[in-house]
């Protein structure tokens, strides 16, 4: 059943009910062509990719929990490309590209607002930083603007432009095109999509084990069963190295808590996604009235999907410290996520050190936005066994070719 | 009809009335009263109106589970965008009103969406709105959704916070709470008790009961007079973190406007009792939202505990006995009464009821509200069949009890369903937490009392001296049969209210395999509005259950999150505002700068001088005549931000030549080495001068921004990798103060101070150091330079830092001795090619990059990034390398961040960046430092490159980074 308005109001006077599920209940067949462990966001866009790109349709998703449960729906919905390094970004840009077309493409509505992203500077120093990103944004091709105090202030009125601000105002930039989307919607429509070209999505499904025949992986154990496949992708954010563990090889990563909250609901107040790199605070107005924010990475590496109290202060101290106006508001919901890290903060895309599966992983706090490209490129590399243009950089070989691409050296954080 | 307020009874204060205006009409109520019972009491019943369908709504809780009645507050400088009228305290003056409906609440233009319904069920948004594009819908719907309506004026309220610990937090100040406060004060135990309302007893306050010979409230009070612990009221437990830190929200009230109206309180405890108490659910039925459809506990709580009768006529649906207790205290208080209970019979509590003249209708159910803006009526289906309508202004509702397992939950712990109770009930924790009374699903009573001393008994080394009180009745009131929704009521049913998600919503998220209990919440927002679904989680999940051919537990528990009610972002914030949200350090001789008209700049955490101006000069020719000075006599910097850290120990030698790049074990005593600490990744991570004062001591002199980070790195590798070398480290920074002296007339300066110190360059060369007394005080003489020019580091205690900086100033008159900023030294360090960490270097650069590779061939041992410097990548010929660029155009000065730019088939491709630029008043034009690609080949063939900046192009020629001096004979000049 295509979903429009028109379908809408027919359902609204005949059966409401009769729109069928939005993807179809599935139980595990023995083999597979292709399997993805982990239905989030990335796993189920490579399954979607996989059999409308490539047409391999006997493909099946593996959730341990429900779909969608893992960062795709404990982020803070931001869209955008706006990155240093070339490699960078054109894999964001790849992604944002695709989110561009994404609703008519899944005919499910993910509510991409490109309300604009903005950067502020608190120091010259940061302008100058900036500046190098914005001219290295250019000749990527990124549309991005460098805005200076007055600009800035145009754009975001509620900034903090006191006297005795402690992060003044300089000015910040600007990609037009990012924005926010709805994230569960993100999950739901590639669930739907895939569903709908035949992939089996399974949830409460866990996969215990990695059937290998020496080097390569041909099977897995699951609460489902045991089951075969041609190839495997691992898209399971949070649990990349407890899956890598069971697969028998390291990842150059670590797990981190990575903290967002809301507050309650109110009437539009803010209308960009705003960040502070000086005070890691990013914030953003939901369609529903809710402010969504977030900031740093709790202390310490955990698996605990919650947030501690101490780091919950401190990001909330940043937002007030730049909107204070929002000090008279109130936190309705608090959560985390945990994040995978690589060393220099890019992700691992392509193959594992074992035959036959491939990685899809170590996005650390900014997965959502790369959903499709992920996707698209491990769909590429699950089909052909090689790698994409655009994912090649980011092969796990580069911790020992030592061709690190360091976004957090790109936004001016010195180490 | 409208509520009445009773002549007695209640506990508010008849004799302090308050005034306050409801939507500009002033109202009066009582000292006590809630916003929620003031409003009540003057008549209000239609208070707000639903998110989506902006259907009129009335109060229908009495606690933090209301989901209608948010309303705007303001009250003085105060200012709520989405109050929750039940649990905000009446003050005088308070000015509230509502937060939709236009042009007015009663008569809402929008109410005309509630037509529409059939057209909007859950979700609608994700099938509809994408052509052209969601942007072009976003705005208005935007404008539609969101509460209320938030000021954009700053807050610059103080808020504080609290910070304690105790053996044992008993969370909930209700009768269990309060059993296990005596029994825990009895066993010695340090004990907080935290209570969200203004007056311990919780249900105690309104039930009616008798304990020990009295009614239940007064011994509650009594009790509460005699809890020798700290009690926190009107503060709610708001979230339980990690290792049992509780975080509790306390409600100030002040008349001090600059003053916050909460405050942070974060306790740690050995162990945590809860004593939380349960949520009343509702009842399903048709148009189960009207105004007047309420709680059955909260309108006996509005009765017994702020004497305001909510109606005359009132029906009460129940499936358990509770549902008669608050019939009992309504017709008691002189309301008709009628139970509709759809059990056939219920326990001796019906007959309790009977005699104060409740009319019961056994095995009926309410089937259907009748009115539009208020209840005139119910549709009953009788234990017959049939149907009868009776005429009420309130229909109350007791669909039984859900323990508010919240904070159970947010411990980490694991819920159990009860198939008795029908309650989500904890099951076990991994954080040390008990739970006693409702919230463990104990309805009982004296069992509830029973659990309390249990709780206390389990914790406390000594045992629990209190014994308990006797109870006249000890019924159970939890004869509760199952009613989740009736298959035969047709009409909308609502489950959550203030997010209009109604029982069709959850039957289309079932049939859309919607069917886990995240996938219902997220698709229809069950249970996201401001009350968290405290009254619709487990209807909504028992629906699912119902719908899916499933038991509840199967369907899964949401997990709850912190914060239990919304709490105050300017209070979580604390005093972290303004100038103390992240404090800046001063220099010790910061008075002597203002003195001096410094414009000062924050650098890395630091507040110091940028530059001196006189008199009218601008920034820019400040800098470059601070410059000028420096080459031509001596100036003076304050330097001391600069790190110093102590490394001392047995082992002090080795492991610093493990974690610097540079040799450090062969350094000889009293001298001065310049180094690299890199990461793991090989990436120059700090640089600075090391100083070795003895055999199994070093002074480091890490960046002024970076000394914290330098501090933890070092810690960190002897934590945990090599935890048995013998050395530890110490941040001096704050306990000294440091003058660079640097120019030609250094030395003669330095020599009026009468040390005594040997100034000669054989006994002070470059970089080394010594140590001596000036003005009598005990001083550090180091020989360093970051401007190219003869230059001393003179450190003292940080209390003398004002003295010795005036002191040399004066010393220096007639030497045209200038005070120097921050930006006339990057000026001079950048004729000089000399780097700024973070600045020219970034997170990718290798020592290598920065010309230093002497230590990675020459150094035999193993060294941090040792192994990363020996990728490929780190050997690259094309690597981006620092060199100096000359701008064709003499006086232009290219922007910080304009790159290098080559052209390859018609496409720009970047080759690096600039790090540094200036005009340099030595040489007369502009110098740049930059990172360029394969930068040495083109300084060796002298080559061009293009600048980008924002769309313009300049050139400029590649040349050697060091542009002054490059023999250095300035150093000894």
């Amino acid at each position: 059943m295509r979903y429009s308005a028109f379908n809408l109001i027919r359902h609204g006077l005949g059966n409401p009910l009769g729109w069928g599920p939005a993807w179809k209940p599935a139980s595990l067949k023995p083999s597979y062509d292709a399997i993805i462990i982990g239905g989030g966001g990335h796993g189920l866009a490579s399954a979607y990719y996989l059999a409308k790109n490539h047409g391999i349709r006997r493909v099946a998703v593996l959730e341990r929990g429900w779909i969608g449960g893992g960062n795709t729906g404990r982020n803070t919905t931001i869209v955008r490309s706006n990155y240093f390094f070339g490699e960078s970004a054109r894999l964001y840009d790849h992604a944002l590209k695709l989110y561009e077309g994404l609703s008519e493409d899944l005919n499910y509505n993910i509510m991409l607002s490109q309300r604009g992203v903005i950067n502020i500077a608190h120091s010259e120093h940061e302008m100058e930083l900036m500046t190098r990103s914005v001219n290295a944004m250019l000749l990527n091709g990124i549309d991005v603007e460098l805005l200076d105090r007055k600009q800035l202030l145009a754009e975001v009125p509620l900034a903090n432009d006191a006297p005795d601000a402690r992060f003044p105002l300089h000015g910040g930039f600007v990609q037009r095109r990012g924005g926010v989307a709805r994230h569960d919607a993100v999950a739901w429509g590639y669930a739907r999509a895939a569903s709908q070209l035949g992939v089996d999505i399974i949830q409460n499904c866990e996969v215990t084990g990695f059937i290998r025949d020496q080097n390569r992986i041909t099977g897995l154990e699951t609460t489902h069963g045991r089951v075969s496949a041609g190839v495997f992708g691992l898209a399971v954010a949070g649990h990349s190295s407890v899956m890598a563990a069971k697969a028998g090889f390291d990842l150059p990563l670590q797990s981190y808590a990575l903290q967002a909250m809301v507050s309650e609901p109110l009437k539009p107040i803010l209308h960009n996604v705003v960040m502070s790199g000086r005070t890691h605070a990013y914030v953003s107005q939901s369609d529903k009235g809710e402010l969504v924010f977030g900031a740093g990475l709790d202390l310490y590496p955990s698996y605990a999907q919650r947030g501690n109290l101490p780091t919950a202060q401190e990001i909330i101290a940043g937002l007030l410290e730049i909107f204070p106006a929002f000090r008279r508001l109130k936190m309705l919901r608090q959560w985390a996520g945990i994040v995978d890290v690589c060393w220099d903060y890019s992700p691992i895309i392509g193959p594992a050190p074992v035959d036959g599966l491939y990685l899809n992983c170590g996005w650390g706090t900014g997965g959502f936005k790369a959903i499709p490209a992920g996707g698209w490129l491990l769909a590429h590399l699950l089909a052909h066994g090689k790698h994409d243009p655009l994912s090649a950089p980011f092969d796990l070989t580069r911790f020992q070719t030592g061709a690190l691409i360091d976004e957090a050296a790109g936004a001016g954080i010195a180490h | 009809m409208t509520a009445t307020r009773l002549a007695h009874g209640g506990n508010i204060d008849r004799q302090k009335p308050i005034t306050f205006t409801w939507n500009g009409r002033v109202m009066t109520g009582f000292a006590g009263d809630t916003v929620a019972s003031a409003l009540l009491a003057n008549g209000v019943r239609i208070i707000g109106r639903s998110f989506k369908y902006h259907r009129p709504r009335g109060i229908m809780a009495a606690g933090a589970d209301e989901p209608n009645a948010l309303v705007d507050l303001t009250h003085g400088v105060r200012h709520e965008p989405n109050a929750r009228a039940t649990t905000v305290l009446l003050e005088d003056g308070m000015q509230i009103s509502v937060i939709q409906g236009w042009p007015n609440v009663d008569w809402d233009i929008f109410g005309v969406l509630d037509l529409f319904h059939r057209f909007l069920p859950a979700g609608f948004y994700y099938k509809s709105f994408f052509k052209p594009n969601w942007g072009f819908y976003e705005n208005a719907i935007r404008r539609m959704a969101g509460l209320g309506r938030a000021k954009t004026s700053a807050d610059r309220r103080k808020f504080d916070a609290r910070v304690d610990h105790c053996d044992v937090l008993i969370i909930g100040g209700g009768m269990a709470g309060i059993c296990a406060a005596r029994a825990a004060i009895s066993a010695g135990l340090n004990t907080i008790l935290v209570e969200d309302r203004p007056h311990l007893g919780g249900r105690l306050n309104w039930c009616g009961r008798v304990i020990d010979g009295m009614p239940a409230d007064q011994w509650a009070q009594q009790i509460a007079s005699d809890l020798n612990c700290r009690v926190l009221t009107n503060a709610v437990a708001f979230g339980y973190y990690d290792h049992n830190l509780i975080g509790v929200m306390e409600t100030v009230q002040t008349s001090d406007p600059d003053c916050g109206d909460a405050r942070l309180w974060q306790i740690r405890a050995r162990h945590v009792v809860l004593a939380t108490g349960a949520f009343e659910r509702p009842l399903l039925f048709a148009d189960n939202d009207r105004p007047g459809v309420m709680l059955a506990d909260a309108a006996l709580c509005y009765v017994r505990h702020y004497g305001v009768l909510v109606g005359d006529r009132i029906v009460i649906a129940t499936n358990n006995d509770s549902g008669y207790e608050s019939a009992i205290g309504l017709a008691q208080a002189g309301a008709e009464v009628t139970v509709v209970d759809i059990r056939p019979i219920a326990g001796g509590i019906q007959q309790r009821a009977e005699m104060v003249g409740v009319r019961v209708l056994p095995s009926a159910r309410v089937i259907k509200a009748i009115g539009r803006t208020a209840v005139t009526a119910v549709d009953i289906r009788t234990n017959r069949g049939s149907h009868i309508r009776i005429d009420a202004d309130i229909l109350a509702s007791s669909g039984g009890w859900s323990p508010a397992v919240h904070l159970f939950s947010q411990s980490g712990g694991k819920l159990r369903w009860d198939d008795g109770t029908l309650t989500f009930v904890p099951d076990q924790s991994p954080q040390a937490v008990r739970v006693i009374g409702a919230a463990n699903g104990t309805f009982d009573p004296a069992a509830s009392m029973s659990e309390a001393i249990a709780a206390i008994n389990a914790i406390a080394p000594e045992k629990v001296s209190w014994s308990l009180p006797a109870l006249s009745q000890t019924e159970k009131s939890v004869a509760i049969e199952a009613l989740w929704q009736d298959p035969d009521i047709i009409g909308r049913q609502w489950v959550d209210f203030q997010n209009d998600v109604t029982f069709k919503d959850i039957a289309l998220a079932a049939s859309e395999n919607y069917v886990s209990v995240e996938h219902l919440k997220r698709y229809t927002t069950l249970g996201m509005a401001t009350d968290q679904g405290k009254t619709s989680n487990v209807i909504g999940l028992a629906i699912m259950a119902q719908l899916t051919g499933r038991e509840i537990p199967a369907v899964g528990t949401t997990t709850f999150r912190p914060p239990f009610v919304p709490v105050s972002l300017g209070a979580m914030a604390g005093s972290r505002f303004g100038p103390l949200h992240s404090p800046l350090h001063q220099l010790p001789a910061h008075q002597s700068h203002q003195k001096l008209g410094a414009e000062f700049r924050e650098y890395g955490g630091w507040w110091r001088p940028a530059f001196y101006p006189r008199n009218s000069e601008d920034a820019f020719a400040t800098i470059q005549r601070e410059a000028k000075a420096v080459r031509a006599g001596v100036g003076l910097l304050d330097a001391s931000s600069l790190g110093k850290i102590a490394v001392r120990g047995k082992d002090a030698a080795e492991f610093l030549n493990l974690i610097y790049y540079n040799e450090l074990a062969k350094l000889k005593t009293g001298r001065l080495r310049y180094c690299f600490l890199l990461r793991e990744t090989g990436v120059v991570y700090d640089d600075g001068v090391v100083a070795r004062l003895a055999d199994d001591h070093y002074l480091l002199s890490p960046s002024s921004s970076h000394t914290k980070g330098v501090l933890d790195q070092l810690e960190l590798w002897h934590q945990t990798e090599y935890p048995s070398m013998q050395v530890s480290f110490h941040n001096l920074t704050s306990a000294y103060a440091t003058i660079s002296i640097a120019g030609p007339q250094s030395r003669t300066l330095l020599a009026r101070m009468e040390s005594g110190i040997d100034l000669s360059d054989q006994a002070l060369p470059h970089m080394s150091l010594t140590h001596g007394t000036m003005m009598g005080h005990k001083v550090q003489l180091a020989r360093v330079s970051f401007t190219g020019e003869r230059a001393y580091e003179l450190t003292m205690p940080a209390g003398q830092g004002r003295t010795f900086w005036e002191h040399l100033m004066n010393l220096g008159q007639d030497l045209g001795i200038t005070p120097i900023g921050i930006e006339s030294l990057s000026l001079l360090r950048a004729e000089k090619g000399y780097i700024l960490i973070g600045t020219d270097t970034d997170g990718l650069t290798l020592p290598v990059d920065l010309g230093m590779a002497g230590p990675l061939t020459a150094k035999k041992v193993d060294f941090v990034g040792k192994r990363s410097l020996l990728t490929p990548d780190a050997m690259r010929p094309d690597r981006r390398q620092l060199i100096g660029l000359r701008p064709t155009d003499d006086q232009f000065v290219p922007a910080v961040g304009s790159h290098a730019i080559l052209q390859v088939d018609g496409t720009r491709r970047s080759i690096g960046w600039i790090t540094s630029s200036a005009f340099s008043p030595h040489l007369n034009h502009t110098i740049c430092l930059a990172m360029i690609e394969g930068g040495r080949g083109l300084v060796e063939a002298n080559a061009h490159v293009t600048i980008f900046d924002r769309g313009k192009t300049t050139t400029a020629r590649a040349v050697e980074a060091c542009f002054f001096d490059q023999q250095g004979v300035r150093l000894n000049g």
